[in-house]
Order: C-alpha cells, then sequence, then structure tokens
C-alpha cells in the first residue's frame, strides 16, 4: 500500500532496503550460526548515514524524525532483526542525550552517535529488576565532583561493543521511584566491566552482555538532567523507542510473508502449488492484512509523536504491543507454510521465528504494554464528560 | 544518416518498437517514429514484415581504398615466446588472405627472437614483418602502437587481426584510433565478401544475448582482435616458405609514457583452463565455497581444470581466473562439464566451441540442456561425487 | 587531484530476454543501470580523492535519461557531472564515442587521472578507454587492479595481464580502465543522494566541446552494424534418464567411447 511518503522518505526506504538485500541477507544466516556481531554492516549502515537519522544537523545527524527512523528499521529488519537491533539499541542509548543533555553533554556524544563512529546502549534491566523496573540496586553515590557506581545491569543489548552507556542508578534509596538518576558512561572507565556474552534462542548476531560496575567512578558532568530524574528519563526515553521495536516487528513480519509466499508458489503438492489451496491462501491473507495493519498504525503512531504531543505513552504501547504479538503470530504461521523446510536450518525461516520472541519481551513485555495503555484509559477516560467526544 | 519510416507501409503493428534495443521507437497515431536514441543499428529493418522501414544509404567506400592489399595478423610474444593465438590467427587469417587473393603477414615485436619468426612462417605466414629493436622486447603499449600503426602507414594491409588478449586490448585500439579506422573487438566469427573487399566481423553483444556482424566499409585497414581458442591453430609444417623481413626502427619516435618495473606470473596450482582438454564448472547450483570441493574432486579425478560461471565468481565462491564466459575466460577443451550451471546466453558464449558438452542440473527447462551434448537432470551433489568415484574406481582397477 | 570517471548507463542485459517468435530482444521493461565494471571506477575516483584529495567530477555521453546514472555517481560521492548528449552523438561506435569524450575531457582543463571501467556490458568492446588515450596522447594502462601510488607526477600501478600482473609506472596525465578486483564500490549515503537529487548537471553539446561533426556520430564511426541475430547453440541433446548410478555409468562410457578419457 502507498502511504504518500515524501521524497525524502522513500530514499531512506530505498537505501535502507538496498542495504538489507545487498549486504545483510547474503550473511544472516552465517552471522546469526557464528553469533557474530554485524561490524561490517555497522560500518555499512555508518557510511549511509542511517544512525544519525533522529538526530539534529547541529550535531551531525540527518535531522528527520521517528517515522524515518522506523522507515529504515522496518526496511532492515526485513533481512534481520539481530541487525536492526543493533540499530535501533543505539538509539535506545543515544535517546536520554538526546531529550535531557544539557549543550555539553550533546556536543560530546551525539556527534560520534550520529556518524555511526561509536554505538550506544542503554542500562536499566537488571537480574532483580525485569519489569519491576523500580526495583534496581545499581547504586551511584555523589562523592566530591564525581559519582562511584556499583552494581550488575543484566542482558544490556550491544553490551560490550557500544562506546557509549546511559545508566539508571540508585542516588537515593529513601525516595523510592524519585530516587534513581541517569548517567552516561563510556566503555575503558576503570570499574566498569562486562559479564559473559549471553547465548540467546534468537537474535544471535546481537550482542547481549551483563554491566558490571565495582567502584565506577564517573565524572559528576555525567549526570543527565537532575537526580530523581532517572526513571521518568527512562520512561520518557522508552516511549520515543517503543516504535523502533514495532518497526522489528512490521519489517520481520514482511520478510517471512515474503518467504512463505515465494515457497507456497512453487512448492508443487498434489499436482498443483500449494498457493491454489484454501487453507495456504487464507493464512496468508490474515498474515498480511495483520502486517499491514500494524504497518499503517505504526506510521501513524510516528507522526503523531514527531508532533510533539504532550503524552505518547497509550500509543506508543499499542503499537509495540501490536505489531510484536503480530510478528510472533506471523512468522510461526510462515513456518507452518513452509512445513518441514520452515523447521530446516538451511532455510530462513526458523530463524525467523526464533527471533520474533524477544520483540514480545524486550523494551517493557507485552504484557507490561497492556498495563500501560490501560492505565492510560484510565486516566482518559476520567476526564472525559461526554459519550462520544472529540 | 538516418532511419527512414515509409508511411505509407507502417501498418503501426509496434513490433519495431518492442524490438528496439534502445527504446528508440514509439508508435504515434498509429505510425512508427523514430526517437533521438535511435543508434541505427538496424534490429528493426530485420523484423518489419511490411518493409516499412529503411536506412538511408551507407557511403559507397572511398576509391583509394582498393590501394590497401593484404591480410597481417599480429603475433604477440610474452618473453621471447610466441602465444599460441598468433598461431590460430594465421590458421585463419590464411582462409581469408586465399579467398581475397593476397599474401598473409605476420608482425613480430621484439628483440633477438628470429626463431620465432620462423615458426610463423612453418604455421603459414607467407611473410614475417619483425621489427627488432631492444625496445620492443617487453610490451610497452605506446611503443608498439608506434611501430605497428607506422608499418600500417607504410605497407598498407587491407585487413590487420590481433589476439584479444591482454596485451592486444591494450594497445590495439589506440592503433586503431591512430590510424582513424575500425576496430571490432572479441570477433567469434570471422569472414569475408571478396566483391567488395570487406571484412565480416561477427562477435556476441549485449551479455552474448546477441550477436551482430559489422562491417568497416570506408576505412582502412579493417581491424579486428580475436580471443584465444575461438578459432584452431594451424599446422605446422617445416616445409612452408616464407619471406622474414628484419626492420629497425628507423627513427620511429616511441614517446614512452609508462614503465614496467616488475612482471609478476600468477600460476594456478590448478591447470590455466583455457590450456585445459577437460573442464568441470560449478555455478550457483553449488551453493557455496565449501561445495566446491566436489567440482575439484571430479576436475582431479579426470586431470582436468575447473572453471565456474559468473554467478559462482560473483557469490565469491571461487575467484575471477576461473570464471568462463562473456566477461571471463573463452574455453574450447574436448569436455565441458557443467554442473548446476543454468546456461545463460553469456556462459555459453565463452564454452561453446566445446567439442562435448555435459550438462547436470536439477532444473529440466534449464536453456544449459539445448547445449548440451549430453544432459543429465539430477542432483548434482549426487551425481557428480559419483562420477568422480566411479572414475577413481575405473583407474585403479586398470592399475 | 582532479579526475573525471567516464561512465556509461546501459540495459541490464543479465535481465534481457530474447523473443522466442522473432528471436529478437525484448527491451521492454529492462531497468537501466549504471555499466557494472564503471562502478568500480566511480569508487576508485572516489578513494583517490580522498587519499590525495581533489575532486571527481563523472562524464557520460547518451541520450537525456543518462543524466540518472550520472545522479548515481552523485549519490555514491562523486563531486560533479556533465552530461554529454547531442543528436549529432547518435550511431557512434567506440572510435566516435572515445573522440567525443576526448573532446569533452579537454574541456576540463588540467586533469589528472581519468578512469574507466574496463568494458561496457552492452557493448563488450573495452576499446573507448584505450582510444580516449590515444586521442589525448596520455599515458595509458589497461586493467588496472590496484593503484599503488601516485607521485612525482606518475602513477604506480598493477596491471593484470592473462598470466599474471605487471607493476607499472605510467607519466601523468594518465588514463586507466580498471577491473572489478581493483575495489569493492560503497553505496549510495544518504547525503549523497541528497545531494544527487539537487545538483544541476550541466549538459554539453557537440558545439560545445568544439567537436568536428565529421568525426562524430554516425559520420565519425568507420564500423557500422550490418546485421543482429540471436546465437543458436545446436547440440545433440540427449538426455541420459534413469537411476543415479545408470546415468553416470552411462555417461562415463559415452566419454571413454569418444577417446577423451
Amino acid at each position: 500500500m502507498d502511504y504518500l511518503l515524501t521524497e525524502e522518505q522513500l530514499m531512506i526506504r530505498d537505501l535502507a532496503a538496498q542495504i538489507a538485500r545487498e549486504k545483510i541477507l547474503p550473511v544472516r544466516a552465517e552471522l546469526d550460526e557464528k553469533e557474530e556481531f554485524p561490524w561490517e554492516i555497522v560500518r555499512v549502515m555508518a557510511d549511509a548515514d542511517l544512525f544519525g537519522l533522529y538526530i539534529p544537523e547541529e550535531y551531525g545527524g540527518m535531522g528527520m524524525n521517528s517515522l524515518e527512523n522506523c522507515i529504515a528499521i522496518e526496511q532492515l529488519s526485513r533481512a534481520c532483526i539481530a541487525v536492526s537491533v543493533t540499530f535501533a539499541a543505539s538509539g535506545l542509548g543515544a535517546y536520554p542525550i538526546l531529550i535531557f543533555g544539557n549543550e555539553d553533554q550533546k556536543k560530546k556524544y551525539l556527534p560520534r552517535i550520529a556518524k555511526g563512529q561509536s554505538l550506544a546502549a542503554f542500562g536499566l534491566t537488571e537480574p532483580n529488576a525485569g519489569s519491576d523496573a523500580g526495583g534496581i540496586q545499581t547504586t551511584a553515590v555523589k562523592d566530591g565532583n564525581s559519582y562511584i557506581l556499583n552494581g550488575t545491569k543484566q542482558w544490556i543489548t550491544n553490551g560490550g561493543e557500544a562506546e557509549i552507556y546511559t545508566i539508571i542508578a540508585m542516588t537515593d534509596k529513601t525516595r523510592g521511584a524519585r530516587g534513581a538518576s541517569a548517567f552516561i558512561l563510556e566503555k575503558g572507565t576503570p570499574g566498569f566491566k562486562f559479564g559473559k556474552k549471553e547465548k540467546k534462542m534468537g537474535i544471535r548476531a546481537s550482542a547481549t552482555r551483563e554491566l558490571i560496575f565495582e567502584d565506577c567512578r564517573i565524572p559528576a558532568e555525567n549526570l543527565l538532567s537532575k537526580e530523581g530524574m532517572g526513571f521518568i528519563l527512562a520512561m520518557k526515553t522508552l516511549d520515543k523507542t517503543r516504535p523502533g521495536i514495532a518497526a522489528q516487528g512490521v519489517g520481520l513480519a514482511q520478510g517471512a510473508i515474503d518467504e512463505a509466499i515465494a515457497y507456497a508458489r512453487t512448492r508443487i503438492q498434489f499436482g498443483k502449488p500449494i498457493i491454489s489451496q484454501q487453507a495456504i491462501q487464507h493464512m496468508i491473507a490474515d498474515m498480511v492484512t495483520q502486517t499491514e495493519a500494524a504497518r499503517a498504525l505504526l506510521y501513524a503512531v510516528c507522526k503523531y509523536m514527531d508532533s510533539n504531543p504532550k503524552n505518547i505513552s497509550k500509543e506508543s504501547a499499542m503499537i509495540k504491543l501490536f505489531a510484536t504479538d503480530t510478528a510472533m503470530k506471523v512468522t510461526t504461521d510462515a513456518v507452518q507454510i513452509m512445513g518441514g523446510y520452515g523447521y530446516m536450518r538451511d532455510y530462513p525461516l526458523e530463524k525467523m521465528m526464533r527471533d520474533a520472541k524477544i520483540l514480545q519481551i524486550y523494551e517493557g513485555t507485552n504484557q507490561i504494554q497492556r498495563n500501560v495503555i490501560g492505565l492510560e484509559l484510565i486516566k482518559e477516560y476520567a476526564g472525559k464528560k461526554e459519550k462520544i467526544s472529540v | 544518416m538516418a532511419l527512414l519510416v515509409c508511411k505509407e507501409k507502417c501498418t503501426g503493428c509496434g513490433v519495431c518498437a518492442q524490438t528496439c534495443p534502445f527504446d528508440a521507437i514509439d508508435i504515434v497515431n498509429g505510425t512508427a517514429v523514430i526517437k533521438a536514441s535511435c543508434n541505427l543499428c538496424g534490429a528493426c529493418i530485420e523484423v518489419c514484415e511490411f518493409e516499412a522501414l529503411q536506412m538511408e544509404q551507407i557511403e559507397a567506400p572511398v576509391s583509394d581504398l582498393s590501394t590497401y592489399r593484404g591480410v597481417w595478423i599480429f603475433a604477440e610474444q610474452r618473453g621471447g615466446v610466441l602465444s599460441s593465438v598468433a598461431m590460430e590467427l594465421l590458421n585463419e587469417g590464411r582462409k581469408l588472405a586465399d579467398r581475397l587473393g593476397v599474401s598473409l603477414s605476420a608482425v613480430l615485436l621484439g628483440h633477438e627472437i628470429s626463431a620465432q619468426a620462423s615458426i610463423l612462417v612453418a604455421h603459414g605466414a607467407d611473410r614475417v614483418l619483425f621489427v627488432d629493436d631492444p625496445a620492443l622486447k617487453d610490451f610497452n603499449d605506446d611503443a608498439y602502437t608506434a611501430v605497428l600503426a607506422d608499418l600500417i602507414r607504410k605497407e598498407r594491409p587491407e585487413i590487420v587481426l590481433s589476439g584479444a588478449t591482454a596485451i592486444g586490448r591494450s594497445f590495439i585500439p589506440k592503433v586503431a584510433a591512430r590510424l582513424g579506422t575500425g576496430l571490432t573487438a572479441d570477433c567469434t566469427a570471422l569472414d569475408v565478401d571478396p566483391g567488395k573487399r570487406l571484412l565480416l566481423q561477427t562477435r556476441p553483444a549485449w551479455g552474448g544475448n546477441i550477436l551482430a556482424t559489422i562491417l568497416c566499409p570506408s576505412r582502412r585497414p579493417q581491424m579486428a582482435t580475436v580471443r584465444h581458442k575461438v578459432f584452431k591453430r594451424a599446422d605446422q609444417d617445416e616445409r612452408r616458405k616464407g619471406e622474414i623481413e628484419r626492420r629497425g626502427l628507423n627513427g620511429i619516435s616511441l614517446d614512452l609514457k609508462s614503465q614496467v618495473i616488475r612482471t609478476v606470473e600468477e600460476i594456478e596450482n590448478t591447470v590455466n583452463i583455457t590450456e585445459a582438454d577437460i573442464i568441470v564448472s560449478g555455478g550457483r547450483g553449488v551453493a557455496s565455497k565449501e561445495n566446491f570441493a566436489v567440482i575439484e574432486d571430479l576436475a582431479r579425478a579426470l586431470g582436468g581444470a575447473v572453471g565456474a560461471s559468473r554467478g559462482a565468481v560473483d557469490a565469491e565462491w571461487i575467484s575471477y581466473a576461473h570464471q568462463v564466459g562473456q566477461t571471463g575466460k573463452t574455453v574450447c577443451p574436448k569436455l565441458y562439464i557443467a554442473c548446476g550451471i543454468s546456461g545463460a546466453v553469456q556462459h555459453l558464449a565463452g564454452m561453446q566451441s566445446s567439442e562435448v558438452i555435459v550438462a547436470v542440473n536439477k532444473d529440466p527447462d534449464a536453456p544449459i540442456f539445448k547445449a548440451a551434448t549430453y544432459g543429465i537432470v539430477g542432483d548434482l551433489f549426487e551425481i557428480v561425487p559419483l562420477m568422480t568415484r566411479r572414475l577413481k574406481e575405473m583407474l585403479e582397477g586398470t592399475k | 587531484m582532479n579526475i573525471v570517471v567516464c561512465i556509461k548507463q546501459v540495459p541490464d542485459v543479465s535481465d534481457v530476454r530474447i523473443n522466442p517468435e522473432t528471436h529478437t530482444l525484448i527491451r521492454e521493461g529492462v531497468p537501466s543501470i549504471i555499466n557494472p565494471f564503471d562502478m568500480y571506477a566511480i569508487e576508485e575516483g572516489i578513494r583517490l580523492r580522498e587519499r590525495f584529495g581533489g575532486k571527481v567530477t563523472v562524464l557520460t555521453m547518451g541520450p537525456p535519461q543518462a543524466e540518472a546514472a550520472l545522479r548515481d555517481a552523485v549519490s555514491m560521492g562523486a563531486d560533479d557531472a556533465v552530461l554529454l548528449s547531442d543528436r549529432a552523438f547518435a550511431g557512434s561506435d567506440t572510435l566516435a564515442t572515445s573522440y567525443t569524450l576526448s573532446m569533452a575531457i579537454r574541456k576540463f582543463g588540467s586533469l589528472d587521472v581519468v578512469i574507466c571501467g574496463k568494458q561496457a556490458i552492452d557493448g563488450d568492446t573495452a576499446q573507448v578507454g584505450p582510444e580516449i588515450a590515444e586521442n589525448l596522447q596520455w599515458g595509458f594502462a589497461a586493467y588496472v587492479r590496484k593503484i599503488e601510488d601516485i607521485a612525482d607526477g606518475s602513477i604506480r600501478l598493477e596491471r593484470l595481464m592473462d598470466d599474471g600482473y605487471d607493476i607499472l609506472n605510467v607519466r601523468l596525465p594518465a588514463v586507466i580502465t580498471v577491473v572489478k578486483e581493483i575495489n569493492r564500490p560503497r553505496l549510495p549515503s544518504l547525503k549523497g543522494k541528497m545531494q544527487a537529487k539537487k545538483m544541476a548537471i550541466p549538459v554539453w553539446t557537440a558545439e560545445q566541446i568544439g567537436a568536428d561533426p565529421e568525426r562524430v556520430g554516425l559520420k565519425g564511426s568507420p564500423t557500422k552494424v550490418w546485421k543482429i541475430f540471436t546465437p543458436e547453440f545446436k547440440r545433440k541433446g540427449e538426455r541420459i534418464e534413469g537411476e543415479p548410478r545408470a546415468q553416470v555409468d552411462r555417461l562415463i562410457s559415452e566419454i571413454r567411447r569418444l577417446g577423451i578419457v
């Protein structure tokens, strides 16, 4: 369907699709098999000016916004979401600096990220704090002109490969949710180490590691915004980046659909291609309709988000939820359509199904997303006096 | 000079528009209209069943062209040894010279290699023009261009043939440009029209999808290059007689703009495919670099060389040195076994003159089967190792 | 360094089909692309600029739609582009084409290197590069697979030969043709694409480059296409049927019978 994208958006779409087709597709199986970080593709994306899409021009970026970023992520995801999450997670690490950083911090870190010279990462999750983000135990204690960090972050995407990290740590345990703060931290800082690389079901080319802080001293000017702003910063960041995960879902689903339909057209059983069977046609019809609905909602949410409304939590949660559930269903159905070939590792579908699962889990589980939507609706309807109000 | 549409005969059927390789014909109000992108190739004239298309007449050859006589071949040497293509050119050159009733000369540039000149006579040259100078010992495009162009200006041959080798491609176009004459590269067939004294130069184009016959009607000499192994070598006959004219540079200004610092030979560990009598080739069906071992095993068992289609080389499963086809090497072995190769025209252009062609492919409709002497529809990963095994068993048996 | 890269817009010949009835090319729907070998030339030009500084201009002789190829080259990183287009150029063979390109190259003023791809995939002649060098009387190297250095008014490079390669020193200014081994062409960048879209590309005519009308187009083309036909590959075409073992045995016995093995 034609979404009447602008010329620039079409340029981004075509360039990202070209990278997916020419650079990611040929190597995705090998990267997955070897669990190898896609550095070469990172360089290609950097040279193509993709890392800076959403970063303002004054910091070396392209000065565009969420829709353009999501268009790029969607196309990359058609080939492999391990590569697209490497790309998207760098955005996750950069957004806190973009939204809450002071001029010095933005000037220091954003240009490097925009040029793809340094990857970024975001550290919130801990062994005891996943959905319950409020339960984090990493501490940041003020000491003269520095903060000293102690604790562990778990399952951090780009962990160990990124150079720039935004970390949420407790500066004041007594203040509960208002006691967390956000910090910028660079790889190589003494006391900042990485744990082992995790072995995952899917997105195996993406690097997932523990971050370990042992009396890690960082300068006070690395504090983002003010003390106590940590969780607000985290929530606002996640609101911004959830569409990126949705874009992964839409792209992944599309990739699975393309493979499944190509197969169904050539697989002859009972004397004809299986696509002439109603059962297959119905499955494909549902897959394509759901994916198109996800795409349409994604672009609508992005456009809305780019108009800077006060609160986008509900819409952002909705699209993350819908697109990722769609991706899981579509990839599962695509494996089914391909039958035995869908299950074999020589063919790309089983990887797509393995990859899809994480989309429902990270960046807020889909259960948490439903909580967010529910709570937002309660607030929203509390304010409505009439039926059919606009 | 233009392509003319006879409006009375044109029915606007549009076949010409579909055929035009340059998208230069539109059908407007039921008549063909020729656009600016027309390249005057004449493909449309062939297909118009109403004879509504016509080329303005080609100019008659300039009269003094008839003073150009003789067929020449450029005898390439490297390291003081004649390259095989020289003998192939002598074979074809002999036929052309005989039909035109003129002599066949070979041009040899080098230093102190008169023995090579005798070999040229033994292979059919009536005359060898041997320019002997230290400056010509090794190939230099400026020096060779200056000398050959000068010789041609003085002696006025009507046809000059050379090998489409690295050396040939490097300097023959420069000779043609210097003389302001036409050159057709990579010819796969040559013929003459003795009446008009025209050389008919046939070569593939569009990646081998079409063949074109080219003429050079109004300039001389008519120049063409031919790839190694397109023509068969002339027989060697020591009894043949011919003149060997030894010349010097005679004050030709060489104006050397380049200099060879070093020559590096790279001999492949498998037999050089252009010389091989047996070639086993792999294409996209081989599916990976590791799988090429299957092809190599069969080649080894047969004592042959390994070839590849462009698809396999582009996928980086094997190096370009093994590529057979329009943009790779031309081969004509006794036996060519194509495994997992679909048979795209540009590949066929490189191996179609093989004596026996065997095709192994999963797809029964693959075009390679039309060009094959023997075809096996099947899985190459089954057939090829089986062949290797059976051949080894045979060889063990005969020991 | 002032660099000009000569490119050609060609039909994607791998996509071409033959009409089974008329045995002619079906040109409809075949996309136009930059001649694949020219991509390596553009890339090498950009790399030389990155190494030695200077400017890369892409030049093409073609119909008005060839402009799209120039813009694609700019999106890869070429600085400037010129389109040579004129009805007078129609029907050019390699001699006329190289003459026309040489006249345009002269118009650029002081240049260091002209880079061409090894051959165009439609004409497949590999003649235009060396003929340009001859017209300009510049240094020349064909089938360059590596540029080692540019210093002291000359370029040191590796030239592919049939059995290996030569290391050559060529005086500047020089024309070189390049092969695929020389580099890996980059993808366009977003900034490049945007710049390419905005760029005004001048069109030079025969008059503007001072071309002699007798030497361009059909008049300037000594070679003429007499006819075009599709190749026919006629073979015995015997299908060997049966189980793999039987097929292999049959094949081996045939090639033994023919005396090949």
